[in-house]
């Protein structure tokens, strides 16, 4: 995906979450660390734009809650910043980079569920490459991007990486 | 990250700012109402405590059930020596129920160490006798650092019974590490024995004048003294101790305004510290002991969490 | 029954054929094949130095009391191998030895073993409790016939108690050996050198100066008394000033101090291994350069090696509440041979001297650290001055393990031990 590309699935995902969710009422929107919170903010800044008002927006951040800590090296902690209105009976949207295995969103669901109890939780992603270990699905995809598991798909954005660009590597195609 | 943590030497200064930054995200979950995470769910720790400590210990206790793991506590008082089982086969016979972890608080200086050659688990010093508590210098720096900002270059003053301190000795090291300049506070009889050269090659500065030092610091942590000093002969009377080495009003009245102000606990108020002093807004007494449960949760993540952590 | 050494050097003066015979030396020279023939047995001793028989001032064997660390027969084997011929078996035994009958019951058992003479030390005070003196004069008169008296372990540390001690023992010839520590300057829990290390382990110290303060107590005392006065392991540079000034005073003191005190330094207690804690604990490189010196010049007169045997679970604890003692019977010689030898401090005749003449003399054992010579007794050590020994604590006579030795390279080895003419040990083995 270009940097066209990036922005123009983001503004579609941002109006797809607000048609579904009939406006933004009750609407917060957790990005997941790393890159998943400058998505989560750039949604946010697009539904501002459609509704004219700020939808609370945050980061949840999973690494606490992960299956596979035992199997690397210690990972630093990020933060975790609910906005004000809580999540409790609210509509959660949580927004990650890409959607691999699922064990990230999953682990996003438990933490959430320490968090409060909200009235649903939505899943965003601006890559979805396949290959889910776990019953898992996207409600809002910006790119379907079928891959073998041994690629690796990189996603480089502007405030992380400089510019907008999914890219996929590697593998045996 | 080493595997143990027996000494604020097994940390150099990109583990203490990893444990420093995480034991943050740790602080918010204490504010939560669901206070546990699932992160070492399936661990079991032991608290070997061989002295007491309420404080410590329940600290451990906390942080570790936090995190979902298996706490036990032990207290080893009367077991090893006076039924002549020694120390070894006493941690032995602990760890051989399969325990991933034993964190250890003991009487004698070097126990900790002595302990991790003995065993094959993770271990955590508590505390071993005059030599070291490196969770504690860990949370001192911790407290500081919210208040203060970065450490680098920062002036800290510590003051009191420098001989018989192991929060001394940890905090000696962890400053120095994280780039701040300490200097310590004593009369004579209170000072360790070589402490000339051991500044010398340590970089920290020693004075007997407490006043000339305490304008000059953003931190004084004041040690606690205990009353049983005066019968060793370290100093004729508390009355004479509190006027050469206390932290009165009126050295509270002439430290800067930033100047924050430590103690490890428990207090000796009045002795060591005017109650003044205590309850001041500079001081950050009650925010160690909150920071305590979120450091002690950030050591056990970073000790237990991850790949080849345990045995 | 007969034995003859060929060729061995004679404490350093020279190579000679030696001819042992009904356990005296009975001839000495070129003997040619003239001692073969009649069943002789024959000790190759090319290479080899013989020395008289080597005789330590301080051991503690822990029987009665501790034998699951030691007994006499396993300290005394340790002892043969040592090269040792003669050894003084301390009172800090459970009960102490501080009447006849414990220091006869001790000497018996000594003779049981028959691997070498143990020679029972008498306490100074009644219990070792510094304050009442012990039956010296009936354990001078016992069979034991005790000339050294002791309380180590302890300080004989009442000004007082020391000066009646050493009044007393001037009518039988005895002599009191002193462990200086002063418990105010060092109490039992001091155990590690009082200087930078102690204060970074946390370790409660105990500063050299405890020790000073006694000896130059009671090399005053010795003067004022006019009577002789021994200092057990001296571990202290400031120490051999004060001796060396009671000598130049003509003050009647003599000294002795440890292999372990020659080699190992304070440093070794760094990772807080109880296998280094001991009593006096280990010093800085400048108070081990000073206690070589002084065994060169005979400022210090001797070797004893305050061997001191325990069971593992006594030391296998925190290092404050662990056991103080090292093992030293069986490396004694290669430490001193190593250290003192192998640096030119000191000749094989000089070694014979600190290792065997003077601690006989000290301790009135007539029969040892006699001088290699026809019609003397034949308690003699036949060392390799060459041979390397990797320590290897497993390998040890002795119950105990606590050997800080372990795994060192040291030069210098006994090859024999002869006791009145019998071989007890041969080719570094028990014989």
């Amino acid at each position: 995906m270009s940097s066209d590309d990036v922005s123009r699935a983001l503004r579609r995902v941002a109006h797809e979450i607000l048609e579904r969710n009939k406006g933004s009422q009750d609407l917060v929107v957790l990005g997941i660390p790393t890159r998943g919170v400058a998505l989560a903010r750039r949604l946010v800044r697009v539904m501002a734009e459609v509704e004219g008002h700020e939808v609370p927006c945050g980061a949840i951040d999973i690494t606490m809650h992960r299956d596979d800590l035992r199997r690397h090296p210690i990972r630093p902690v990020e933060h975790t910043d609910i906005p004000a209105p809580g999540i409790n009976a609210k509509t959660v949207v949580l927004v990650d980079d890409v959607l691999f295995s699922g064990r990230t969103v999953r682990a996003a669901m438990d933490a959430l569920s320490e968090l409060g109890r909200p009235q649903a939780v939505r899943l965003a992603v601006l890559v979805d490459r396949g290959h889910r270990e776990l019953p898992i699905r996207a409600d809002y995809v910006g790119k379907n991007l079928p891959t073998s598991s041994s690629e690796r798909v990189q996603v480089r954005l502007a405030e992380h990486d400089g510019h907008d660009e999914v890219r996929i590597s590697g593998g045996d195609r | 990250m080493k595997r143990h943590l027996l000494s604020m030497n097994d940390l150099d200064r990109q583990d203490i700012l990893a444990i420093l930054d995480t034991a943050e995200s740790m602080h918010d979950v204490q504010r939560r109402e669901v206070k546990k995470l699932p992160t070492l769910r399936g661990r079991t720790v032991v608290n070997m405590f061989f002295e007491d400590s309420t404080r410590t210990r329940s600290s451990f206790e906390i942080a570790g059930k936090w995190l979902s793991a298996d706490v036990i506590n032990i207290s080893g008082k009367g077991s090893s020596t006076s039924k002549g089982e020694s120390l070894r086969d006493t941690v032995r016979v602990v760890t051989a129920m399969g325990v991933d972890g034993l964190v250890i608080r003991h009487g004698a200086s070097g126990a900790a160490h002595q302990v991790a050659q003995w065993v094959d688990v993770v271990v955590i010093n508590a505390g071993d006798g005059l030599h070291e508590h490196p969770t504690q210098a860990l949370l001192d720096a911790y407290t500081m650092r919210q208040r203060l900002g970065d450490l680098e270059g920062r002036q800290v003053a510590i003051v009191g019974d420098l001989t018989h301190s192991r929060v001394l000795r940890s905090n000696l090291i962890c400053l120095k590490t994280l780039g701040a300049h300490v200097t310590v506070v004593a009369p004579p009889t209170l000072m360790p024995a070589g402490i000339a050269t051991w500044a010398k090659s340590e970089g920290f500065d020693t004075s007997y004048d407490l006043d000339a030092v305490l304008p000059t610091v953003d931190a004084v942590m004041m040690l606690r003294v205990q009353r049983e000093r005066m019968s060793g002969g370290f100093f004729p009377t508390t009355r004479e101790y509190t006027v050469g080495y206390g932290l009165t009003r009126e050295r509270l009245n002439a430290l800067q305004e930033h100047t924050v102000i430590c103690h490890p606990g428990p207090m000796n108020r009045g002795l060591e510290i005017a109650a003044d002093a205590a309850d001041a807004a500079q001081s950050l007494i009650l925010d160690q002991v909150s920071a305590g449960v979120a450091v002690r949760m950030s050591v056990l993540y970073h000790l237990f969490a991850g790949e080849g952590t345990v045995a | 029954m007969s034995l003859l050494i060929k060729g061995a050097d004679i404490a350093g003066a020279g190579r000679q054929d030696v001819l042992v015979r009904d356990g005296v030396v009975a001839e000495i020279g070129s003997l040619g094949g003239a001692g073969a023939a009649r069943g002789t047995e024959t000790i190759d001793a090319d290479g080899l130095v013989v020395l008289p028989g080597l005789v330590d001032l301080h051991t503690h064997l822990r029987e009665p009391g501790r034998e699951d660390a030691e007994t006499i027969a396993s300290g005394s084997a340790a002892a043969a191998i040592g090269g040792y011929t003669a050894i003084l078996a301390m009172a800090n035994t459970t009960p102490v030895t501080d009447t006849a009958e414990a220091a006869e019951r001790v000497l018996d058992l000594g003779r049981l073993a028959g691997l070498v003479d143990v020679q029972p030390v008498g306490a100074v005070t009644k219990g070792l409790v510094g304050e009442e003196l012990a039956e010296l004069g009936l354990m001078a008169r016992s069979r034991a016939q005790v000339r050294v008296f002791s309380d180590d372990g302890r300080c004989v540390h009442d000004a007082r108690v020391m000066r009646r001690a050493l009044e007393y023992v001037k009518a039988f010839g005895g002599v009191v050996s002193q462990h200086a520590q002063d418990p105010k300057l060092a109490d039992h829990h001091a155990c590690c050198h009082e200087g930078e290390l102690s204060g970074r382990l946390g370790l409660p110290g105990w500063p050299g100066v405890a020790e000073e303060v006694v000896i130059a107590r009671d090399v005053m005392l010795a003067r004022h008394t006019g009577s002789r006065v021994h200092i057990a392991h001296v571990s202290t540079a400031g120490s051999v000033e004060v001796i060396r000034w009671a000598k130049a005073q003509g003050i009647a003191v003599t000294a002795e101090v440890t292999p372990h005190h020659l080699m190992l330094t304070t440093d070794l207690l760094a990772g807080y291994d109880p296998t280094f804690k001991v009593n006096p604990p280990l010093r800085p490189g400048e108070d081990v350069e000073a206690l070589r010196a002084a065994l060169a010049d005979g400022t210090i007169d001797a070797v004893a090696t305050d061997h001191a045997p325990h069971a593992r679970h006594d030391k296998e604890h925190a290092f404050v509440d662990a056991a103080f003692g090292v093992l030293g019977l069986e490396t004694a010689f290669s430490v001193v041979s190593d250290v003192m030898v192998g640096s030119g401090l000191l000749d094989w005749a000089g070694v014979a001297q600190v290792m065997s003449m003077r601690p006989a003399r000290i301790a009135g054992l007539s029969g040892h650290g006699r001088p290699i010579a026809v019609g003397e007794p034949a308690n003699l050590t036949l060392v390799d001055p060459s041979a390397t020994v990797t320590v290897d604590r497993d390998a040890s006579k002795s119950l105990s393990r606590n050997n800080p030795w372990h795994g060192r390279r040291l030069t210098g080895m006994v090859h024999a031990t002869l006791l009145r003419g019998r071989a007890t040990v041969l080719k570094g083995a028990l014989a």
